[in-house]
């Protein structure tokens, strides 16, 4: 067992005795190699099945939406900026969470990890930096640094910025020379070639919403895709429809995205949907100096209004 | 039942033949998935696939379907009545289709061919097409369709079971339909029937014995519908769920849809798409209220209706094969597999008597 | 067989504002092609899939009964984008009626029987259906006794007023209308909600006796203790359930509880029925 799942065990069971919190959310091992699944505990004895590891990838912030009791939650870094714009935007309370928090060395990314291997994944063990990886007959040691997904290759910020306690020793930030190449890369497309990339991207999408309903920041009652007077947008896999969805969604985090990358985590059909919102991201912080859930005393640019915002795309 | 033999080397020409009389589908590489899509002139059924991400249920039932159509242009003879879409179903072959999908239309059929009402869209796609099986030498480590009413070489379902026989396969000719479709292909090279039959015995036990995943199932008959539906593990085994759609979708066995009108200019159709019980629209009523508004009851409901009412209903089996689709994919791990022993395993009178000992 | 979603093509022939709140419209539909009606025949219970191309598809009770012939009524409340559509229609608008849907009440089983109707709000459409089935001279002598309870918030909110006051004065029908209030002194009939009158009014349970209850969820909430106190059994009590749809022929799915389609193998269930479901409607 490894350290940060030592503690984080040990935390939970402390504050569910002592009834600092009423709950705790946190992970427990998934069903499968290469899987965790989020769980939320009651009792000090249930601490035993929390784990932390590098398949931590989806965002707990997901689950304190309006919730109205005292809870208990682990949170690595874009995790806790999601839960300070959970603050901020009034979806749950400062004093209502007890924050564990993980400074992060990454997650792996399990696709380009299964792409490895011709046979399919039977197990997966962390020993350190490496992964020790049985498929078929074959066992291989893996660096993990060379399988990390590719928001947390731009990670710019692995420490929790909001926590309580920490499950571990904080990490050195890395310095990343140009934390948006990736948004470079389209942008230098012409505009037919990012209509087809873009068209390509989402070719397979099957409107399951699951990036939705993973991301902390969508948290409409009605969701403008599922209103009916007017109705909006058509529900099938019409590739109108299917766009509309995902650039009116991108635009709804623009401010708000913390590259947490649980959408692409829960997306079933493998499809990059972060390549909408690192834009919007690159957009925020060379417009207005802004990077999302930073501070619970700032409010974010889209949502306040100072003189000198710039104002050359208002013709 | 007849067994041929085709040799890989001939695989290509004989599919190119079938190409005249079949509209062929087959499971194709698509970036890191692999889905059932028509299979255009040069385009090959990918026959090393462990699993496709998406069933092969949309060959029959697409995602988005135009079922009937008009005009609201009342210059327009007719306008405003609904006429059905004319659909395309010349004989449609469907190429290494797994045993336990192909077990899935059949439970999928009973849906959408009763004796009241018959469903013409997926009746005359079902009727159209030929199942071109292809067992599961190296099931996935998904796969617990043994003990889910299916199995790596089942034929339930199927036309033909090829077996992949490293340079060739052995095809088991099952049907009539079968008989057609490989008879448009040109494979009829005869084979030892003894030993292939054999051949396929000996595989279909190693398929099986590599399978170490399953499912109990034995007491869901007797327990009564209410005795699930009160039990307490529910609210725990929802919480991590995102009400999302994707077991629904990548499920072979899930065929709930919805009905939307859309309008382009005078031109009306009345499309139907996939639809899922999880998220809380799908049950909303006009007048606001919501049977199932909690995400515990629609999560109850996706299990109750899989692994009880399915079964009461028809008294054909739960309503799942195997597949291990949303188990990989969901994107939470919520595990059916889980469910399903815990409710197979839930005993309601040690669980009162459990909380009248916690009341003590 | 037929395909199961195309709708029968229908003319709106007359359409009456139902309620003084006009929230509420009946509708007459005549069918376009003749032959549709004899296609159509259906019985007091059912319901059809009212369908407007470009807009979408509501279930509605069927309100006119089987007696009634050349056309079909269905009343109608305004609450949601397909019903909002049909109230701003005009008579000699073309849409589409997909039906006779759902189970009906069993009058195989009611023959013979005394008949306690119970109804509240604009529940009462396939009740009217129900009556008027029974009244029918054809009809009349194969039902005993016929006992009704009927209730709206006011007067100016009860459906076929017209109708009720003349059945109100036939004998071989015993009416109870009622209004939660009202501020008329001229208003002859009952004051108080329907459980309340059910309790003072109606007769005793046999075994010779049905009661069909359908209402808004609150009013049959506390009708059922009302017929449980007048010794009403669980198999004896027949009520009409309402849920989301989208087919109507049992197989989108959406209706269920439990393993019944409210659609297909309802919307009429005995209340013993019901207690052995999810009470998820």
């Amino acid at each position: 067992m490894n350290m940060i799942t030592r503690n984080i065990q040990k935390h939970a069971a402390s504050l569910l005795k002592a009834e600092t919190v009423d709950v705790f959310i946190g992970f427990k091992a998934g069903s499968f190699p290469m899987s965790a699944a989020p769980v939320i505990i009651k009792n000090p004895e249930q601490a035993q099945a929390l784990i932390w590891d590098s398949n931590c990838r989806l965002n707990l912030a997901n689950y304190l939406t309006n919730r109205t009791d005292k809870i208990g939650i682990v949170a690595k870094g874009c995790d806790s900026r999601s839960i300070v714009n959970h603050i901020i935007e009034n979806k749950i309370t400062r004093d209502q969470l007890h924050i564990i928090g993980v400074p992060c060395s990454g997650m792996v990314d399990k696709t380009k990890i299964a792409s490895e291997f011709t046979d399919e994944i039977t197990e997966l063990r962390e020993q350190e930096d490496s992964l020790v990886i049985k498929a078929g007959s074959e066992t291989r040691i893996l660096a993990k640094g060379e399988f990390l997904r590719s928001n947390c290759l731009s990670c710019t910020h692995r420490n929790p910025v909001l926590y309580d306690q920490l499950a571990a020793d904080l990490v050195t930030e890395p310095v990343i020379e140009n934390q948006f190449a990736d948004v470079d890369k389209i942008e230098s497309l012409s505009r037919d070639e990012k209509w087809l990339y873009f068209d390509d991207l989402i070719q397979n999408c099957i409107r399951c919403y699951a990036c939705r309903n993973s991301c902390p920041l969508c948290f409409c009652p009605t969701c403008f895709v599922d209103e009916s007077n007017p109705q909006w947008v058509g529900k099938g896999i019409d590739s109108t429809d299917v766009r509309t969805f995902h650039f009116l969604r991108a635009y709804h985090c623009a401010g708000r995205c913390t590259d947490c990358g649980a959408c692409v985590e829960a997306c079933p059909m493998d499809i990059n949907v972060r390549d909408f919102t690192r834009k919007l991201n690159k957009d925020v912080l060379d417009m207005y100096g802004w990077e999302a859930g930073l501070d619970i005393k700032k409010r974010p640019p889209l949502d306040t209004f100072n003189p000198n915002d710039p104002d050359e795309y208002i013709k | 039942m007849e067994i041929i033999k085709i040799k890989k080397t001939a695989w290509p020409g004989g599919i190119d033949k079938a190409r005249e009389t079949y509209h062929l589908f087959g499971p194709v590489k698509d970036k890191s998935c692999h889905i059932f899509r028509p299979l255009e002139n040069n385009i090959y059924p990918d026959m090393e696939y462990t699993s496709s991400t998406l069933s092969p249920k949309s060959v029959l039932f697409p995602q988005t379907q135009k079922i009937l159509e008009t005009s609201v242009d009342e210059s327009e003879k007719n306008h405003h009545i609904l006429t059905p879409v004319k659909q395309d179903n010349t004989p449609k072959a469907v190429i290494g289709i797994r045993p336990c999908d192909a077990k899935a239309m059949q439970l999928v059929k009973l849906n959408f061919d009763t004796k009241d009402y018959r469903d013409p869209y997926w009746c005359d796609a079902y009727e159209s097409s030929t199942f071109i099986g292809l067992a599961a030498n190296t099931p996935s480590i998904f796969d617990f369709s043994t003990s889910a009413g299916s199995g790596p070489f089942e034929e339930d379902g199927l036309d033909v079971l090829l077996v992949d026989c490293k340079d060739h396969y052995l095809a088991k000719v099952i049907t009539e339909k079968g008989k057609s479709f490989l008879n448009t292909t040109g494979f009829n090279e005869s084979t030892d029937q003894n030993k292939a039959d054999q051949i396929i015995k000996d595989l279909k036990t190693c398929a099986e014995g590599i399978i170490n995943s399953s499912i109990r199932t034995e007491n869901l008959k007797e327990k009564t519908v209410l005795d699930l539906y009160n039990a307490p593990f529910w609210e725990d085994l929802a919480f991590s769920c995102i009400s999302c759609g994707t077991c629904a979708y990548v499920c072979p066995t899930c065929w709930c849809f919805d009905i939307q009108d859309e309008t382009r200019g005078s031109l009306v159709t009345r499309i139907r798409n996939w639809d899922t019980c999880m998220p809380p629209l799908f049950t909303q009523h006009a007048s606001g209220h919501n049977p199932r508004g909690e995400k515990t009851q629609r999560v109850r409901q996706r299990f109750m209706h899989k692994l009880k009412y399915f079964e009461d209903k028809y008294d054909q089996g739960i309503m799942c094969i195997g597949c291990g689709r949303c188990v990989e994919k969901c994107p939470v791990n919520i595990d059916i597999r889980d469910i399903c022993n815990l409710m197979n395993a839930y005993e309601p009178e040690k669980e009162s008597a459990v909380s009248k000992l916690r009341e003590k | 067989m037929k395909n199961p979603y195309t709708p029968y093509p229908v003319k709106i022939d007359e359409i009456e504002i139902a309620t003084e709140d006009k929230s509420l419209k009946t509708f007459k539909f005549i069918f376009l092609n003749k032959e549709d009606e004899k296609k159509f025949s259906y019985q007091a219970g059912q319901f059809a899939e009212l369908s407007i191309p470009g807009v979408g598809e509501i279930p509605i009770g069927i309100a006119s009964s089987p007696v009634e012939k050349g056309f079909v009524k269905f009343t109608v409340f305004k609450t949601g984008v397909v019903t909002s559509h049909l109230h701003k229609m005009k008579t000699g608008d073309i849409m589409g009626i997909r039906g006779p849907l759902g189970n009906a009440f069993p009058w195989d089983n009611l023959q013979g029987k005394n008949l306690v109707i119970i109804g509240g709000g604009f529940a009462f459409t396939t009740l009217r259906s129900s009556i008027v089935f029974m009244l029918d001279p054809a009809n009349r002598s194969k039902f005993g006794n016929v006992d009704v309870v009927y209730g709206a918030r006011s007067p100016g909110m009860l459906l076929y007023r017209e109708e009720l006051f003349d059945w109100e004065k036939r004998a071989d029908i015993n009416m109870n209308i009622t209004v939660d209030s009202t501020d008329n002194p001229e208003w002859k009939y009952n004051t108080g909600f329907v459980p309340t009158i059910v309790e003072k009014k109606i007769p005793k349970a046999d075994k010779n006796t049905c009661a069909i209850v359908c209402g808004p969820p609150i009013m049959i909430k506390f009708t059922q203790p009302a017929l449980k106190s007048l010794g009403y059994h669980d198999d004896q009590i027949i009520m009409s359930l309402e849920n989301r749809m989208k087919c109507g022929i049992g197989m989108c799915g959406r209706c269920n509880i439990g393993k019944e389609l409210v659609c297909k193998d309802g919307p009429v269930f005995t209340l013993e029925e019901l207690k052995q479901t999810p009470g998820e409607f």
